[in-house]
């Protein structure tokens, strides 16, 4: 049984990996290489096309542009989502549920129907091509859903925690932070593994909204798709260093995911 | 839980209600006002009434586009979840393995959209791409830019390659909050394998569906970015998903009156289905 099962898990992984390896593989290749003939590893093995990003401040400032936005949106979506999931989860108030509702609405909001409305609101408060536009455009799809998995874990920890804070004298600011946040870490960082994902990951809103000072590096990679026909070994290499910032906040969340949730209600 | 009526905790939802309001409830007003209007330039425009829309529902291209698009989102969540759920029942379940399963898994949704796209466009190539030329090798004539069975095959497959670990990942972090003494009764109890899933994970597992399959029905809706890199829509329209007829609409054409009606209906699908879907699911047993 457990053999067959880790034979399973072994087989759908490498089912995962290999389009990765693929991408490995070629972003170690030149480019005569690549478009030459098949071959399963680099038979001229190259650091050039890493040499290409590195080097070059409108591809590296790519990844410095998306990572400054994407932290700014964490940040901001953790700040207001959890009071908000701490109001849902433990009150009743007018609206509670038409607003809890509206708010997923937001979260199925498709990117292209806010395109044009998105650059004519943020071209005319002058916020166009800076990292904050885009933070707070991606607020739209990940604040619902960092309330919604917020909510979850808080309606998961009993109100007795609260009434003795309460009766213990803490003010509510000092029990949020003291007491309430630490009871449900692995929540935020749930939480934040989703708004950094969604926001690294997003290309349409992203581009719309920067034209040269915050492009991120998604947006820089379809660019070089030029008229010089597509240098695949740098894009191959850029796509590799993508990957990687992901894989760091993956390795702090892992616990958090690892621990299980179950999310309290829905 | 039971919840205190308190209608004060309007001021903590008060800065999630400003925030999103600006940016949902300004841009969408301003959908609304393009679709009964006839835009010229910034400062001629005309009112048309509900033209656009009628123009909108009887277009063909459009009618299309949709259907494609319920039979992809249809596919994606049909595929997607049972396979989600199997690949997170056999992960294992502590230790260094259990970390490593994690962290591979989370690798595709991790890449942007667009490199997904390209990925797959150069993997499924024919004569320099690895799976294009292990189908031709294998004896399938294999051609996802000029084969519409093909494109649809790829970009299915490269929909499962990526969303699919989320699907796992939600799942297997439900499993893993389900307490050992129900195994343990379970075990006491002789229940056979699918006695254990069918009354204990399963039911454990509703809530992190529920999510599973709304943040699955609504990408696959709005997918964009990553059959544009790959097939361009194509070939002809046959993978042109409905965020695509949009974005010509609306970027390409400038024809910004119909894009803003359609964008409009377009929204109004996705809310009907969620909120059916939503409502279906949570409100029998909220009440209990």
């Amino acid at each position: 049984m457990n053999q067959r099962k880790g034979f399973g898990i072994t087989f759908y992984i490498l089912f995962l990996m290999l389009p990765i390896y693929w991408l490995l593989n070629m972003s170690f290749k030149t480019n005569q290489e690549i478009l030459s003939s098949l071959t399963l590893w680099p038979k001229d093995f190259t650091l050039n096309n890493y040499a290409v990003i590195f080097t070059d401040p409108s591809w590296y400032s790519g990844y410095i542009n998306s990572m400054i936005y994407v932290s700014i949106n964490v940040v901001i979506t953790l700040v207001v989502a959890l009071p908000a999931a701490y109001a849902f989860s433990r009150y009743k108030f007018v609206g509670d549920k038409h607003l809890f509702f509206w708010l997923l609405s937001n979260r199925m909001a498709p990117p292209a129907v806010f395109l044009l409305p998105f650059f004519q609101l943020y071209s005319s408060i002058g916020l166009f091509d800076t990292h904050i536009a885009v933070a707070l455009a991606h607020c739209l799809f990940n604040v619902p859903l960092a309330v919604w998995i917020l909510e979850g874990f808080i309606s998961g920890v009993p109100r007795e925690y609260d009434e003795m804070a309460y009766i213990d004298g803490y003010s509510f600011p000092k029990f949020f932070i003291k007491i309430f946040m630490p009871m449900i870490r692995s929540g935020i960082g749930v939480a934040a593994f989703f708004a950094f994902m969604f926001s690294w990951v997003e290309l349409l809103l992203a581009r719309t909204l920067t034209s040269v000072d915050a492009q991120p590096i998604s947006a820089i990679m379809t660019r070089t798709v030029g008229a010089s026909g597509i240098d695949w070994g740098v894009l191959a290499a850029a796509g590799v260093l993508t990957i990687i910032p992901g894989l760091l906040v993956v390795w702090f969340v892992r616990n958090h995911v690892a621990t299980g949730f179950a999310l309290g209600r829905v | 839980m039971r919840k205190v009526p308190n209608n004060k905790a309007w001021w903590l939802v008060l800065p999630v209600f400003i925030l999103v309001a600006f940016s949902a409830l300004i841009p969408l007003m301003t959908v609304v006002n393009y679709s009964v209007q006839d835009i010229f330039g910034p400062n001629s425009a005309y009112w048309v009434g509900i033209e656009w829309f009628r123009d909108v529902l009887r277009n063909e291209a459009l009618q299309e586009s949709l259907g494609r698009q319920i039979i992809f989102s249809a596919a994606v969540l049909i595929i997607e979840i049972p396979l989600g759920i199997g690949v997170a029942l056999m992960m294992p379940t502590a230790g260094r393995r259990a970390s490593l399963c994690l962290i591979l898994l989370a690798i595709p949704l991790l890449i942007p959209w667009n490199v997904v796209g390209t990925i797959w466009q150069i993997f499924g190539r024919g004569d320099i791409g690895l799976f294009g030329r292990a189908m031709n090798e294998i004896g399938f004539s294999y051609n996802y830019t000029a084969d519409t069975a093909d494109a649809w095959f790829t970009v299915l497959l490269m929909d499962v390659w990526h969303w699919t670990p989320l699907v796992a990942l939600l799942c297997y972090s439900g499993l893993r909050a389900i307490p050992q003494a129900f195994y343990q009764a379970a075990e006491i109890d002789r229940a056979s394998r699918w006695a254990v899933f069918r009354y204990i994970q399963l039911p454990r597992l509703k809530s992190v569906l529920v999510i599973a399959v709304l943040l699955r029905f609504m990408d696959s809706f709005m997918i964009y970015t990553e059959p544009f890199v790959l097939t361009g829509g194509g070939p002809g329209s046959s993978t042109t998903f409905l965020s695509q007829t949009l974005t010509t609409m609306a970027v390409g054409q400038f024809d910004i009156g119909r894009a803003a009606a359609f964008s409009l209906i377009y929204f109004l699908i996705v809310l009907l289905v969620s909120w059916l879907f939503f409502t279906a699911i949570t409100y029998p047993d909220r009440d209990k």
